[in-house]
């Protein structure tokens, strides 16, 4: 999907789209039926706003009323205070919106899940009751008896048709292209795993706001043009649950995660409920919350991933999960063996001095110091809860340090973030692996491209050849969650390859795997070791890593309790205590 | 001395009102409590399952009779407990037939865990209640009027004879109930077995199954407890508070900000974390415009979750 944007192509059918719309639209006579036409383009946009932060990112936001409400605020008390026209006064609502988005998303972003849906709840109800001690219960805006068309004051409803439909393409076409952007992959691969993405270089915080920005200017600018429509703003109206209900309800129901889905939603949803308010509302009040809530109960249970999903999964059904296993990998055997143990002197690409890591009392690394020579492959090993995990933790920045230094080539990279670390040239794997499931290899690997890679194409072409190394070049469309654990770990060491790393850490690459799986494993490490990649490794079974690793690094209790060659630190007494109890080390 | 009596006066007097609707709002938050720390699903619902038992209670205390048969202290009283075991069968039933497709094995493939698909139903769920409660009940507000309501017990004159508090009788009812119907929560949760199964459902679903707990059935059951709970908070606060069918929305936020602020997961936090919204709400007037009352508890609110998100009693449980 990504990398393959064509403006045309991409716009034609929503352009197209629009054109029945209007189209359709016209045929109307009745000024009501018209102000539907017009509900549903606006909600629609409402919903595309939702869904480029929520849908791509996984954050459900409930608080999308915030943007909504200071976005009609701000274009009704322009041209009421200062008799600004709505065509400059809907532009700056935009802006607003987007500053409000950055606004709030920066201190929000901190939260995760769902404390960060609840707080997203409480900014438009505390607003609401601003807005209403303010004084501003009920905004009316004047009627512009000559001249209104400067005043956004069509004479005909169809003028308001045609503005919500062309703005509700806009944000079709912007939310289009951020799905195939590697922006988009990004927000995708936040929602997927976001600890995984922060390892492979993502900037989480700036790819969040990025997107909350986006969406809070088209909130923004579409709630300034929901005032102009209905002539009145009230608090409750813009900056009540149901309006950011609404946003989540039609992007929800017509399907998430994908710019029809809130288009969909909005088409079906939006006259639904309001003929059968003006239809039965007067004999059995509240009917259509009845009838909508029981629409949305019932699609969301027959597809719990929205309409487009669901119909999409029924037409055109996925191509078999576990298609073709491509069984062993294709490694070329001699290409490993090149690779020749890093001189005396040679340089030191890792340098890690004094680290420590206490959680209260408990030490879980205690004044850990070792070099990697560049070109290694350095060997960490000891029993469960060793410390091991915790130690790349802190090299690569997910977990801070409690004391201690690390130079990565000579420069202090002590304190920084993940993708900061991710960026300087160090690739990471995890003990659990942790893959974006929902996306193809390709787009696995790509995600760990697009950091090292300014041009998208390079990126592509990156990730490519990172899985053409690891062997799984037969397997770039299958999905990550048809694949066997060996091949997750594969797609795991591309994906970190393809950010064209200096050194990689590698986390229990060989753990859960059959004999047979683990030397296949073996020989793509040492192959990419060959390639010039220093590798740090974890394991705590020592047979394959006796094979692979060219010096071993033993921890025990968060400290070192050895360190050399492999065969003399699998003499050493204190290491077979560690592993095996006092017994067995007093008879070796 | 005049002046510093008022004041003294004031404080005092939002203070006591602030603890009395505070014990009721704990009440209500502890049920969402477990619902939420159970299920771990954000269920927009709660707050109409709330005007349910505010319907219901009305309902038994009038028509049903029981205040004519009870009086003015019990009859409400019978009437909140009552609705309990009510809301439990329509929690049952709303969890066995919807819910339940939206939650547990059924979602584990979805994305987001099928956390979109749980906020869709239950706002559905939200819509037709309040919406089918609007078509039954119509839309002129109830409250269960008794000489309680509009009655209150004066305290003092204390500090010489310029201060004295007035405490509304039914809120001081509807406050010693929800204690005692919280103790009771607390008591089930962590001395009885089967509150013992719920707490490991809640902790580990995976772990708890292979224990041998049946956790399906405890979501359930947590679902039905959590709505009885909140029904019979709901029921409390009809006697003293006129409702209509779109009461609902007003006390989710109440609901949610208590159980985040007491830490999510945690069901005696969540009485806690009720009872500090209570304080703050009522507090907050004597500084704040009255229609800044709710701004304030939202304040509280963001400030507790960017300073302790975990909650003020919870447990931080996120592992990298």
């Amino acid at each position: 999907m990504f990398g393959r944007y064509s403006f045309i192509r991409e716009t034609l059918p929503i352009v197209g789209f629009a054109a029945v719309y209007l189209l359709f639209s016209y045929w109307f006579e009745s000024s009501y039926y018209k102000l539907i036409l017009t509900l549903v383009p606006i909600w629609a946009t409402m919903g595309l706003a939702w869904n480029l932060l929520s849908g791509y990112s996984g954050l459900v936001s409930f608080g999308h009323a915030s943007f909504f409400g200071l976005g009609a605020y701000t274009t009704t008390l322009l041209l009421v205070k200062f008799g600004i026209t709505p065509w400059i006064g809907i532009p700056i609502s935009m802006v607003v919106g987007g500053l409000s988005g950055a606004l709030i998303g920066w201190p929000t972003f901190r939260l995760r899940g769902h404390y960060f849906a609840l707080a997203m709840l409480a900014y438009p109800l505390a607003l609401l009751y601003v807005f209403e001690w303010l004084g501003y219960q009920e905004v009316a805006i004047p009627y512009k008896r000559e001249n209104g068309l400067a005043y956004m004051q069509f004479g005909d409803q169809f003028g308001y048709v045609v503005t919500a439909t062309l703005m509700m393409v806009a944000a079709m076409v912007l939310s289009r292209w951020v799905e195939l952007s590697r922006f988009g992959l990004a927000l995708l691969a936040i929602k997927q795993n976001e600890a995984a993405a922060d390892a492979v270089g993502i900037d989480i915080l700036r790819a969040k706001l990025k997107a909350i920005i986006l969406s809070g200017a088209i909130a923004g600018a579409i709630g300034g043009l929901y005032a102009i429509v209905l002539l009145v703003v009230t608090p409750p109206s813009v900056f009540g649950m149901l309006t950011s209900a609404q946003a989540l309800i039609v992007t929800l129901f017509g399907g998430v995660g994908t710019f029809w889905g809130p288009v969909i939603g909005s088409v079906i949803l939006i006259p639904l409920s309001e003929v059968l308010h003006a239809e039965l509302g007067h004999i059995l009040p509240g009917i259509q919350g009845v009838v909508f809530g029981f629409a949305i109960i019932g699609v969301i249970i027959a597809a719990p991933e929205g309409l487009f999903w669901g119909i999409r999964d029924r037409f055109m059904p996925v191509p078999s999960r576990r298609g073709r296993d491509t069984g062993t990998s294709k490694v070329p055997e001699a290409a490993s063996m090149h690779r020749t143990k890093p001189a005396a002197d040679a340089p030191v690409i890792l340098r890690v001095c004094n680290v420590s890591k206490n959680y209260g009392g408990l030490k879980a690394v205690q004044n850990v110091n070792f070099d990697v020579p560049k070109g290694a492959i350095f060997g960490i090993i000891g029993p469960n809860g060793a410390g091991k995990t915790t130690l790349f933790n802190l090299l690569n920045g997910f977990t801070p340090l409690s004391t201690g230094q690390i130079f990565l080539d000579g420069q202090d990279i002590t304190g920084l973030r993940p993708n900061e670390v991710c960026r300087l040239g160090v690739g990471r794997t995890f003990q659990i692996v942790r893959p974006f499931m929902r996306m193809s290899v390709l787009d696995n690997v790509i995600v760990g491209a697009i950091s090292a890679n300014e041009n998208d194409d390079m990126a592509r072409q990156q990730a490519l050849e990172a899985i053409e190394i690891v062997g799984l070049a037969d397997s770039v469309d299958r999905l990550a969650n048809s694949l066997t654990n060996k091949e997750l770990r594969l797609m795991e060491l591309a994906r970190a390859l393809a950010g064209k790393p200096k050194l990689m850490l590698l986390d229990e690459t060989l753990a859960g795997l059959g004999s047979g799986e683990v030397e296949d494993l073996l020989h793509v490490i040492r192959f990419i070791a060959a390639r010039g990649v220093t590798i740090v490794i974890i394991e705590h079974t020592m047979q394959a890593m006796v094979r692979l690793a060219d010096t071993f690094l033993v921890l025990d209790h968060g400290a070192v309790i050895g360190l050399g060659e492999p065969a003399d630190v699998t003499k050493d007494p204190k290491v077979i205590e560690a592993y095996l109890g006092k017994k067995w080390a007093n008879r070796a | 001395m005049g002046e510093l009596a008022i004041i003294t006066e004031n404080i005092l007097q939002a203070l006591a009102a602030g603890l009395l609707i505070g014990c009721i709002y704990g009440l209500m938050c502890a049920g969402l409590g477990v619902i939420f720390g159970v299920m771990r699903v954000i269920n927009f619902a709660q707050g109409d399952f709330m005007m349910l038992g505010m319907y219901s209670a009305y309902y038994l205390a009038t028509s049903f009779g029981l205040l004519a048969v009870l009086g003015p202290f019990f009859g409400p009283v019978a009437a909140a407990i009552i609705t309990g075991p009510i809301l439990f069968i329509i929690g049952i039933f709303v969890h066995r037939y919807l819910v339940t497709r939206v939650t547990g094995v059924q979602v584990a493939g979805l994305e987001g865990e099928g956390h979109f698909a749980q906020l869709i139903l239950t706002l559905g769920v939200a819509l037709v209640i309040s919406n089918g409660a609007l078509i039954f009940f119509g839309s002129e507000p109830h409250s269960i009027r008794t000489p309680l309501s509009r009655t209150a017990w004066e305290v003092g004159p204390i500090f010489g004879d310029a201060v004295s508090i007035f405490i509304n009788k039914a809120r001081l009812v509807g406050a010693a109930v929800s204690v005692l119907v919280a103790f009771g929560l607390y008591i089930f949760v962590t001395k009885f077995r089967f509150g013992k199964a719920l707490r490991a459902a809640a902790d580990n679903p995976q772990s708890a199954t292979y224990v041998g707990v049946d956790v399906d059935q405890a979501h359930r059951i947590a679902f039905g407890l959590g709505i009885a709970i909140t029904g019979v908070a709901g029921g409390l606060v009809a006697s003293y508070y006129p409702f209509q069918p779109y009461v609902g929305i007003e006390f989710v936020i109440v609901m949610y900000a208590g159980v985040v602020l007491g830490g999510m997961g945690s069901i005696i936090g969540a009485f806690w974390g009720g009872l500090i919204i209570g304080l703050v709400q009522q507090m907050s007037t004597l500084i704040l415009p009255t229609q800044l009352q709710n701004t304030a508890i939202f304040i509280v609110f963001l400030l507790v979750i960017f300073l302790k998100p975990q909650g003020l009693f919870g447990r931080n449980a996120e592992r990298t």
